[in-house]
């Protein structure tokens, strides 16, 4: 038995406070906190927190800056859920409380270093990834060409829409965007974002791939990524699963032997291939 | 440590005293079922039970238990349970499950909640006299348990056996009068008592070693048997309610009247309910119930045995009793798996 005898909470949530909130769709707003106590989240892209409001609950959110953006941290919440929906009437100054971060990062330091990275993102799964652009962006020279890929099911859909057009100017970096349903204030592509992958072209010894979308996106990329010639060890994802307690306890986030709050949500390939369920 | 032998007047005065001395859980009879209550009188300790409607996870884990309390304004503060408790009469095949949940509840991020109130209990164990009518820990190696308990109890004849492994064991045990050192016969003794429950714990008997279940499983995940026993599943969680080994939970947050305090608690939750896997926005990873009932077998017999080393099926068989659509037993569905192997 453990006799370990720290009196340490793993369920205590450090209070931060909201510095910055920004409607960015009808869904989907922008959250700016700081924790209280000063110090830094002390994140690695691609990893979540679980946020919680005193009295509605707790839920895992993703970072969605990048370390490399000290003083604070950033979130964007899709309004789904009771955690969600209260998060939402939040204002600047307000309190929330976070425990984090948890679970494995996008390899910025390994794998993606002196490579080709290409994102390709879906709807909200920028969010998480947008942590590793950023990254990836502020250490510029370590990394080779950066392609990112988003969809979004229409124009009024998409986040971030501000750096995704500063990404779109920038002379390092190759942005395509796609909607599934055009409107008249769009003149780029529609359809999915498997139709933008032809357009880009992909040195496949030297790439490696960054995935986050809707559980459906993830079948049709990877198959499209493998045909590019990629191996299942050149592509990262990030799954979704409803991670409770963040601490490889609740058994919410299990897929087959893995618990996605401990062994993700980050996951090479490569690493789930055999693992039914996940995809 | 020491092994003393007691005879029913003894042990009933040994209870009295540790009843006097501070909190005892022990099994007492439910009409014709058993349970795990506080006790108050020592002849109410029923040691010649045959299994209990709940494990004793319940003093460990409880059913609703509070994390942490919280003011809106001042935030959160953990609370811990941290009286010192004894519990009386825990079988071998539920020691064995409460090790395991020691093991997962300590590695990577230690639970406190949980160990404050494992490190506050004092276990006397003890064998079993009686088989209930689904057991089958006699093929899961659980029959009888080497370690994790304080002191282990052992019927021989008409005496017990109180033998005593650790200094908390050591302390419960200063109470014992009128009791001298087991003799080496007892002692054998009780060796064929270990053989005779091996045996006899065998309601239901499993066509492999335990052992092999992850390998079992590992080319089983297409087999009919899911599908074909789902299809009667309400998906009430019943078989997890009872089972020793679950330890799965949701974490919800009450809030008192004046909507500034409350608490933070956690109860059982049960990976056989319908919602159990969806998150936020509608989506379901395990809507079907052939896919819930498939990970809870999978979840006994490979995903935390591979974890743990050992297999997370202790063969209580409570969860055969307390399925009301009669498809929970392990044993028919592993067996089923080895004959209808593919």
């Amino acid at each position: 038995m453990c006799t370990c005898d720290s009196k340490k909470d793993i369920y205590f949530p450090l209070p931060a406070t909201v510095s910055k909130v920004e409607p960015m769709t009808k869904l989907e707003t922008f959250f700016s906190c700081r924790l209280d106590s000063g110090e830094e989240l002390g994140h690695m892209p691609g990893q979540f927190v679980e946020v919680s409001i005193p009295g509605i609950g707790e839920a895992p959110i993703s970072v969605s800056s990048s370390p490399t953006r000290r003083g604070s941290f950033e979130m964007v919440i899709r309004k789904v859920g009771n955690v969600s929906k209260a998060l939402h009437e939040l204002v600047a100054g307000d309190k929330i409380f976070v425990r984090g971060p948890f679970g494995t990062s996008f390899p910025v330091d390994g794998a993606m270093k002196g490579k080709d990275v290409i994102f390709i993102c879906g709807g909200i799964g920028l969010v998480p990834v947008r942590s590793a652009i950023q990254y990836v962006l502020d250490n510029r020279g370590d990394y080779g060409r950066v392609i990112i890929l988003f969809g979004a099911k229409t124009p009024r859909d998409r986040l971030f829409v501000e750096e995704l057009d500063k990404w779109r100017h920038d002379k390092n970096v190759t942005l395509l965007q796609t909607v599934d349903r055009r409107d008249e204030s769009w003149y780029g592509a529609e359809g999915v974002i498997t139709t933008l992958l032809p357009l880009v072209k992909i040195d496949k010894d030297n790439t490696v791939a960054i995935i986050c979308g809707p559980p459906i996106m993830y079948k049709f990329v990877v198959v499209v990524l493998l045909e590019a010639g990629l191996n299942e060890n050149q592509i990262y994802l990030s799954l979704e699963r409803h991670m409770k307690c963040g601490v490889g306890k609740c058994g919410h986030c299990q897929i087959s032997n893995i618990y996605v709050c401990q062994d993700g949500p980050v996951f090479k390939f490569s690493d789930i291939t055999d693992i039914e369920e996940a995809l | 440590m020491t092994i003393k032998k007691l005879d029913k007047a003894a042990l009933d005065k040994w209870i009295s005293a540790c009843i006097e001395n501070q909190q005892v859980f022990g099994v007492q009879a439910r009409d014709d079922r058993f349970v795990f209550a506080p006790l108050e009188n020592a002849e109410d300790l029923r040691l010649d039970y045959d299994v209990t409607i709940l494990p004793p996870k319940k003093y460990f884990l409880p059913p609703r238990e509070t994390l942490l309390k919280f003011d809106r304004k001042e935030g959160f503060e953990s609370i811990f349970d941290d009286k010192p408790f004894v519990l009386f009469g825990v079988h071998p095949y539920d020691m064995i499950a409460i090790s395991q949940t020691d093991k997962l509840f300590s590695e990577d991020h230690h639970d406190t909640h949980y160990f404050e109130r494992r490190q506050n209990a004092t276990i006397v164990a003890c064998d079993v006299q009686n088989a209930s009518k689904d057991v089958f820990a006699g093929c899961m190696g659980t029959a009888t348990v080497g370690d994790g308990f304080d002191i282990l109890i052992t019927k021989i004849e008409s005496d017990y056996l109180v033998d005593i492994r650790t200094e908390k064991g050591q302390a419960l045990a200063e109470t014992i009068k009128d009791a001298e050192d087991a003799d080496e016969m007892s002692v054998k003794l009780r060796k064929l008592v270990w053989a005779d429950n091996t045996e006899l714990l065998q309601k239901h008997k499993l066509h492999i070693r335990p052992d092999v279940l992850p390998r079992l499983l590992d080319r089983s995940m297409e087999h009919p048997v899911w599908e074909e026993k789902s299809q009667r599943c309400f998906s009430c969680g019943s078989c997890n309610l009872v089972c020793p080994t679950c330890y799965c939970f949701d974490v919800q947050d009450d809030v008192e009247w004046n909507l500034q305090k409350g608490r933070r608690y956690r109860a059982w939750d049960g990976c056989l309910l319908s919602e159990f896997a969806a998150v936020a926005g509608g989506h379901n990873f395990r809507r079907n119930r052939a896919d819930r009932y498939r990970h809870r077998y999978y979840r006994k017999g490979k995903y935390v045995s591979e974890k743990i080393g050992e297999v997370a099926c202790v063969g209580c068989g409570r969860c055969i009793t307390a399925c009301t659509a009669k498809i929970a037993n392990p044993v028919e569905v592993y067996n089923k798996l080895v004959d209808e192997g593919k």
